[in-house]
């Protein structure tokens, strides 16, 4: 039977996080109990079979007209910790538009909405784990946080993988940001690198000339244990 | 190894993105095998205080016959056609989520025994750096007494995994915090 490897330390953040206001009542602070990983672990929800839309991936051509802001073309691979694509797993992605603002009836920030962007988009991997989303880069916006707190421009994404236990929701960052070092969300990432994993890189050859920039974010999911076949080198 | 990719809050806005399908609550279609149930969850905070749409709550279940229909589960059986082992909905205004679903047969363990009937949950909310994992069972079943998981669980933190019937509802509480905190896992 597979089994998925316990995350390296540091790699996820803490559920009690001081600098984020709203964990103070929400983590839990009772232990987590550790289960083993059966049947009901090891399966999961397998959105492959799903159709996807054929503007699902692309956010500037889901209403209308063209949304305002700076077009901008996503994509990379999705991988477990040894590398392996994750072939056919649904990507989920939702944000605000160029503005700041989300198309949510409790965003009270006072920016636009854009009647051409809704800010959600689904996208099947390929054989090869790859993923493409044709998008506008999404502003930063302020919120109640703290003093003069800012989230930086960022990318909220979703993905099942192949098992219950490799569920994952996660932000995609902008390179150079000024905003990275004082965002308490991403500062609760203990490791560095897996901060860094958190931050697209800005790639040339997913730009399209005088068309979109490219951004370049992979996806790692959590690695199956090796198993004995595996282990004897073959 | 590559370092995984880390887990960021759902934040308070992803209804558009991920919850604006409630049909995603209904996971038994008309045919589906096995007792039709309601669950309804609700999350509550440390002070009590529900989490009024900005949580979603993800199930995920063996059918009627205790079949998941993944290809791990190699049993020859054939998994419900009519029944959806995945359900998805956020928290209405008054923190709680009702679920269309049936209860899920008890599924076999490698030694031969069966689990109790148990649905696997997801908790993504505003305020949780990564999603919370618990299990929803059923007060009363008899294979409660049994189930390998449970048996890890202090037995005065049990109650808070037991959903209780009434009125034709099953409901259990999500307590994210303080007391009667909900036993949350690590798989």
């Amino acid at each position: 039977m597979t089994t998925y490897r316990t995350p390296a330390p540091g790699t996820h953040p803490e559920y009690l996080s001081p600098e984020y206001k709203t964990t103070h009542r929400r983590a839990p602070l009772q232990p987590l109990i550790r289960i083993p990983q059966t049947l009901s672990e090891i399966t999961g929800p397998l959105y492959g079979h799903n159709p996807i839309g054929e503007t699902d991936n692309d956010l500037t051509r889901q209403c209308a007209g063209e949304p305002q802001g700076e077009r901008i073309i996503v994509a990379g691979q999705v991988l477990d910790e040894d590398g392996r694509p994750v072939p056919r797993t649904l990507v989920e992605l939702w944000q605000c538009n160029a503005a700041g603002r989300y198309l949510h009836s409790k965003d009270n920030h006072p920016a636009p909405l854009d009647a051409n962007f809704i800010g959600a988009g689904r996208a099947i991997t390929d054989d090869h784990g790859n993923y493409r989303f044709t998008t506008i880069k999404p502003g930063a916006y302020p919120w109640r946080n703290h003093h003069n707190a800012w989230r930086p421009a960022h990318i909220h994404f979703s993905l099942f993988g192949p098992a219950f236990v490799t569920r994952l929701i996660t932000q995609m960052f902008f390179p150079n940001d000024p905003l990275l070092p004082f965002d308490p969300i991403l500062g609760a990432v203990p490791d560095a690198r897996a901060r860094e994993r958190l931050v697209s890189s800005f790639d040339f050859d997913l730009t399209e000339p005088e068309w979109a920039l490219g951004y370049h974010f992979d996806i790692v999911l959590r690695g199956k244990n090796a198993t004995p076949f595996e282990e004897s080198g073959t | 190894m590559r370092i995984a990719t880390a887990s960021q809050t759902v934040g308070p806005f992803f209804n558009f993105g991920l919850t604006a399908n409630p049909s995603l609550g209904k996971m038994a279609g008309d045919g589906a095998q096995g007792e039709r149930i309601r669950l309804s969850l609700r999350v509550v905070d440390g002070d009590g205080i529900p989490a009024p749409g900005d949580a979603m709550l993800e199930l995920w279940q063996a059918d009627a016959n205790g079949k998941y229909n993944h290809p791990e589960d190699t049993r020859p059986v054939t998994a419900d056609a009519a029944f959806c082992g995945f359900g998805r909905l956020e928290t209405d205004g008054n923190g709680t989520c009702v679920f269309e679903t049936v209860k899920p047969g008890g599924v076999p363990q490698p030694d031969g025994t069966l689990t109790a009937p148990h649905i696997n949950v997801s908790i993504f909310a505003r305020g949780l750096l990564k999603h919370l994992v618990t299990r929803v069972y059923f007060s009363g079943d008899p294979a409660n007494d049994t189930d390998a998981v449970l048996q890890l669980v202090p037995e005065e933190r049990r109650s808070t995994l037991l959903a209780q019937q009434e009125n034709g509802l099953w409901h259990l509480e999500i307590r994210l915090q303080g007391a009667d905190e909900t036993v949350f896992f690590e798989l």
